[in-house]
């Protein structure tokens, strides 16, 4: 089926807000769009440090990780999360984001493994396209 | 070692990143999940498990973030699992429990898993059940299962939990009715929450009337406790009845209890079983889809079929 990752399973992805930043709508729709495309998304709600977002992501046992961040600290926040990952052994989850983030920073997080960044105005068409094809198969 | 073997000495040993392998599983792979639970099976049985059930906002999930914390203080260490329903369109779900229990997540004695209904009936999932053996087993004091907002017919938490307390608030219509149709037949601990609405009072009268018009012999009377959620308020008195009826379920019940639940569940592996291996079976010998046919051109009943298929006759 369409909605689940190879080895059968449904995919379960972390929809995470990091850091002080009550921008929510984008991570709302980007959570519903994921789960009207037949996914299990967690979401954490707003203002999480790097450290709740991993332990959640731990817990949970995600596929896949959504960090969405329109404060602007994206380039202080996303290392510290990549590196907490990295030290949990939670290597082989998917890790993407959006909101708003500039040009120039996105292939500096790109270096650090985030897969993914979308910006306003991204039909969710592309953002479950994209989950679909990349989701790790486990 | 297998991978299952590797996971469940994980578990065991309390291990987080195993414990929340080994719940996707038991969601996921049946017959993994069969060799999991016997590995650990025998070292289940140690933790109280806690029901939590009620109607859609009530305050279910805020309240457990306090009586984690509540817990905490206490020195137990806590697994919650917190139920969602599966969009039965998209087969997705939006699990948001977890929004109210924050601060918990780094805490290094509390697990919280969400976990989707996928369909299954009855207000719980079908790996509900094993996820709580794993919470046990890797050495949680208390367990607490969150149901979906629950009405009448969500009641399966019975099955999974020691002490159910059912949960409602003023202000949400109707659904005093539900708890009078199904849930309080279920409740060891009524919560009225909300408390610092100005309608609580009536909403713990229409508990107490209904109580009273149950003619039921019962051993242990359910208490009402009062809470608020937002501020923790009550939430002390909800544990100390809980642990009373803990302390009530070890003397008078106890046995009579794990009794009735080795046997629910019993019952219920030995009709997985039969029900696949006969089905399988079928299958392998194409004999499902012919059967089907029948039935779809009226020339056989279902329960006829699956009579005679039991008893081994050729079906015409
Ligand atoms: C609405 C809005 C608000 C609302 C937020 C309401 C809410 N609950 O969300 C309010 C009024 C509260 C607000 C407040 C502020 N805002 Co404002 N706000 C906006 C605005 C106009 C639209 C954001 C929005 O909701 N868009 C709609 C959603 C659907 O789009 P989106 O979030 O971008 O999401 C899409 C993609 O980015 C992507 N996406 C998003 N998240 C994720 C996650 C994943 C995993 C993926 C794959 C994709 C993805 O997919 C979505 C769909 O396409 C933007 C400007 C803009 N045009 O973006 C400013 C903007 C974000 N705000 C800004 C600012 C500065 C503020 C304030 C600081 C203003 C102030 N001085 O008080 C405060 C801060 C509040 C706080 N504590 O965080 C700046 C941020 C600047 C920066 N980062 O450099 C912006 C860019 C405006 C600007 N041009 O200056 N804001
Ligand atoms: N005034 C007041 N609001 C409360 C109280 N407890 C919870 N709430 C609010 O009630 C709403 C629902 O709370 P939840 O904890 O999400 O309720 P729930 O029963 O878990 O809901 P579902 O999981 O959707 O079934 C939230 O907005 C809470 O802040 C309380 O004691 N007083
Ligand atoms: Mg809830």
């Amino acid at each position: 089926m369409q909605n689940e990752s190879k080895s059968g399973r449904k995919i379960r992805v972390l929809i995470a807000k990091p850091g002080l930043d009550s921008h929510d709508r984008g991570a709302k729709v980007v959570a519903r769009a994921l789960r009207d495309a037949g996914m299990e998304v967690i979401y954490t709600g707003l203002r999480q440090t790097p450290e709740q977002i991993v332990e959640a992501a731990l817990q949970e046992d995600v596929d896949v990780i959504g960090l969405s961040i329109l404060s602007g600290a994206h380039m202080t926040l996303f290392p510290r999360i990549m590196e907490l990952l990295k030290e949990k052994g939670l290597t082989d989850v998917l890790v993407f984001a959006g909101g708003i983030i500039p040009e120039e920073d996105v292939s500096e997080l790109k270096k650090i493994g985030i897969k993914e960044v979308f910006g306003p105005g991204t039909p969710t068409e592309k953002i479950i396209k994209y989950v679909l094809k990349n989701a790790p198969k486990r | 070692m297998s991978k299952v073997e590797e996971i469940a000495r994980g578990v065991l040993a309390g291990d987080k990143r195993s414990i929340a392998r080994a719940i996707t599983i038991v969601e996921n792979s049946p017959q993994e999940a069969q060799k999991l639970i016997a590995l650990i099976y025998s070292y289940t049985g140690k933790a109280h498990v806690i029901g939590l059930t009620g109607p859609g906002g009530a305050g279910k999930s805020t309240l457990i973030e306090k009586m984690v914390r509540e817990y905490r203080r206490r020195d137990k260490t806590v697994g919650v699992i917190a139920v969602d329903p599966t969009s039965p369109f998209s087969g997705g779900a939006f699990l948001g429990d977890r929004i109210r229990m924050q601060d918990l997540s780094i805490d290094e004695g509390v697990f919280i898993r969400s976990m989707a209904t996928r369909n299954n009936p009855g207000g719980i999932a079908k790996a509900t059940k094993d996820a709580v053996k794993i919470l046990d087993a890797a050495g949680k004091d208390v367990i607490i299962v969150e149901t979906v907002g629950a009405g009448q017919s969500e009641v399966e938490i019975i099955k999974v939990a020691q002490t159910i307390v059912v949960i409602h608030a003023p202000g949400l219509g109707d659904e005093i009715q539900a708890i009078k149709a199904g849930l309080m037949e279920i409740a060891d601990i009524f919560v009225v929450n909300k408390a610092d609405r100005e309608n609580a009072d009536k909403t713990v009268m229409d508990i107490q009337a209904m109580l009273q018009l149950d003619d039921r012999k019962k051993v242990w009377n359910p208490p009402i406790v009062k809470t608020i959620a937002i501020t923790g308020e009550g939430v002390q008195q909800l544990l100390d009845k809980i642990e009373e009826h803990r302390q009530f379920l070890q003397k008078e019940l106890g046995h009579e209890r794990s009794w009735e639940k080795a046997q629910a569940e019993l019952i219920e592996a030995i009709r997985d079983k039969v029900t696949s291996s006969i089905i399988e079976k079928l299958k392998r010998e194409k004999l499902f889809e012919k059967i089907l046919q029948q039935i779809v051109n009226r020339e056989i009943d279902p329960a006829t079929a699956a009579e005679k298929l039991l008893n081994q006759e050729q079906l015409e």
